[in-house]
């Protein structure tokens, strides 16, 4: 067998394998829903009793939860998320299909930022070990760890908006500017992270008797670094780039908050609260599909650049 | 002109305990061609040299003293020009094969990169030669193998093309740090008759680090004994092996096996330990162990001199038991 058509194989192996983590989700969150107290009309209070009935069964939460569960498994196997009991003019999907192009690029950047500094940082950090850049940099970057996205936010934009002026101090139109904030935020605590994991396996691939080996040949140390030690120093920050993606989508949600971006972050928190099911249903589902795809993605590029693995799997 | 020659190399590496005197005061020298075996329990400082040598020693480690390699001193190169020669005038060959090729790269890429950088050919070229250079080592089928990632390759094959890498562009001296000890039985045989053919064929100066005193008789010419990180005998295999004038020389040689001899009951191991780098006694260092000590080794032995190439760090003359 070919290695190409051993990944192929492994590949959809891997895809069947996350169907049950995605139902899984989706029934923990639909049940976890329905036992917060409270429902989705109670805001509008002193709603007269047969209203409140007309609506309930309107959307069938008369019904055994039993069986509303598998009308709403039924419901969003055809992609169908249903009406939002909140905005009433809308569907959950017209909702979504609305916010997530904004929640998408704040993440992505985030995520390709992070990347990009946190391992360029962690590299320079690694070959200047213990020397005052090191230290200065990793002080840094455990400040970047230890200090929340929701105090950080409120300092830059202090900072940078309100003192400085250079930089919109919230909403979005798609300009640069409106992005810097939200993106650099939600990506330094990443980056920090990024940053000290990149800085420890490349100084521990260093140590490596095949660096040694590098080294006596007599390539300059450049070489010996780009060629040989960068990617085994990366793949340790390619495995974390999965579960980063959880950690980045949370910090997202109180990002569009604090910088009240249109995104789907804003509709889960107020979902939430008004015990909107469908769209706390559709946004928790968008962002589980996501994040399986991303470590999904991130096993693939792992697996690419990991010769072993791939020599193992392709039985 | 020696083609490698060591003055008073000291070796010492910085832990949270002290220093560890690794190596003290060694001298050494090998002419183009030769083959030279470095003997010596293990922790004696037999590697830890030769990573003074090619300037690899770990980070905690320093050295001083001189090791002119054609009379200039590696100690003192920058590392441009250190580098002209690592690789290409001077290769080196690890202990542990499993973990001295990088797992993330083609056998192709890191044989092809030393002469690439080194000789300047094509990719073309390099490539051809490593093949050719596989062959010689006797991988099978290397034109398919030289695409595979070393752990599609056992210990005792990437030890061959850890041997076939370093003889790439056929370097002045070869340095081989026990590259048998890792691997079974009978892959040692074949490693060792592999550098005996391939000194025959080339020029390479051979330095053989080892404590299989087996391998010693059969490939090298001069034999240095290391113990506790100094020098204390040096002479020819002959010398070494039917003079022997340094008592640890002599327990090293008991505690080998020997085919003219039918059971293992002639073989014993020297007692007693090093002493401890850390804290090295005044004196002579195998004091403790010496079944021919004296109240005189509480002083340093003198390196004494025979005339004819024999040397010895000892009390005893030349005639004592
Ligand atoms: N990085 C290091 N830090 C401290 N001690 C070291 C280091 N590397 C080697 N040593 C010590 O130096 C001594 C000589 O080691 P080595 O030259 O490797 O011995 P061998 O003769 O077995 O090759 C040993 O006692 C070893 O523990
Ligand atoms: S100097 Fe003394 S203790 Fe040392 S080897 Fe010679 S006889 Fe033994
Ligand atoms: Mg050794």
């Amino acid at each position: 067998m070919t290695q190409d058509s051993g990944m192929l194989k492994h590949t959809l192996r891997r895809l069947l394998g996350l169907l049950p983590t995605l139902l899984m989700l989706i029934t923990v969150t639909f049940f976890m829903m329905r036992m917060a107290p409270g429902g989705p009309f109670d805001s509008e209070k002193l709603l007269p009793a047969e209203i409140e009935a007309n609506l309930n069964a309107k959307y069938h939460l008369d019904e055994p939860l039993l069986r509303q569960y598998f009308r709403y498994m039924g419901q969003i196997a055809v992609l169908d998320f249903g009406p939002s009991f909140q905005y009433k003019d809308w569907s959950v999907n017209e909702l979504i299909a609305q916010s997530y192009p904004v929640s998408l690029t704040v993440g992505g950047l985030a995520m390709l930022l992070a990347f990009v500094l946190g391992t360029t940082l962690g590299i320079a950090a690694a070959l200047r070990q213990n020397t005052r850049v090191d230290y200065s940099l990793m002080g840094i970057a455990m400040l970047g760890i230890s200090v929340p996205n929701f105090v950080i936010a409120p300092i830059l934009i202090l900072l940078l908006a309100v003192y400085a002026g250079w930089l919109p101090a919230g909403g979005w139109d798609w300009g640069i500017a409106s992005m810097v904030l939200p993106v650099v935020t939600l990506a330094l605590p990443v980056t920090a992270y990024i940053a000290r994991l990149t800085r420890g396996s490349m100084i521990e691939v260093l140590h490596s008797n095949f660096i040694r080996t590098a080294r006596a040949k007599g390539l300059p140390e450049s070489v010996v670094i780009r060629r040989h030690a960068l990617k085994p120093a990366i793949l340790p920050v390619i495995s974390f780039m999965g579960p980063a993606t959880a950690g980045l989508i949370s910090g997202s949600v109180v990002i569009e908050r604090i910088f009240s971006l249109p995104g789907l972050g804003s509709y889960f928190v107020t979902g939430a609260l008004n015990r909107d099911y469908t769209l706390v249903m559709g946004v928790v589902i968008f962002y589980g599909v996501l994040i399986i795809l991303l470590n999904f993605l991130v096993d693939l590029i792992y697996a690419w650049l990991n010769p072993k693995i791939r020599y193992d799997e392709k039985y | 002109m020696a083609l490698l020659e060591l003055k008073d190399l000291n070796v010492a590496f910085e832990i949270p305990d002290g220093e560890v005197h690794a190596v003290t005061k060694l001298s050494f020298s090998i002419d183009a061609g030769d083959a030279l075996a470095i003997v010596g329990e293990s922790g004696s400082g037999k590697t830890q040299t030769m990573m003074a040598v090619m300037n690899l020693l770990a980070e905690n480690g320093s050295a001083s003293g001189k090791a002119l390699f054609k009379g200039e001193d590696l100690m003192q190169m920058n590392a441009a020009d250190l580098n002209k020669r690592r690789g290409k005038e001077i290769a080196m060959i690890f202990q542990d094969p499993m973990t001295s090729l990088n797992p993330y790269l083609r056998i192709e890429q890191q044989m092809i990169e030393v002469v690439m950088h080194h000789q300047g050919l094509t990719r073309a070229e390099a490539r051809a030669h490593a093949i050719e250079m596989l062959r010689a080592v006797r991988i099978p089928d290397p034109e398919r193998r030289i695409r595979q990632y070393p752990h599609e390759y056992s210990g005792g094959m990437r030890q061959r093309v850890m041997v076939a890498m370093g003889l790439l562009c056929e370097p002045d001296l070869l340095i081989a740090d026990e590259p048998t000890t890792a691997l079974d039985v009978t892959v040692q045989a074949q490693i060792s008759q592999l550098m005996t053919e391939l000194r025959a064929k080339s020029n390479t100066a051979i330095i053989l680090i080892t404590h299989d005193l087996g391998v010693v008789a059969g490939l090298c010419d001069r034999v240095l004994v290391m113990y506790a990180g100094e020098a204390v005998e040096c002479g020819t295999v002959e010398q070494i092996f039917y003079q022997p004038k340094h008592p640890y020389t002599k327990g090293l040689l008991k505690s080998v096996p020997r085919l003219d001899q039918p059971d293992d009951s002639g073989l014993e191991a020297i007692p007693g330990n090093p002493p401890n780098l850390l804290l090295l006694p005044e004196g002579c260092r195998f004091r403790e162990r010496c079944p021919s000590a004296h109240d005189a080794c509480r002083d340093t032995p003198p390196m004494q001199l025979d005339g004819q190439g024999h040397a010895w760090r000892c009390f005893l003359g030349p005639t004592d038991e």
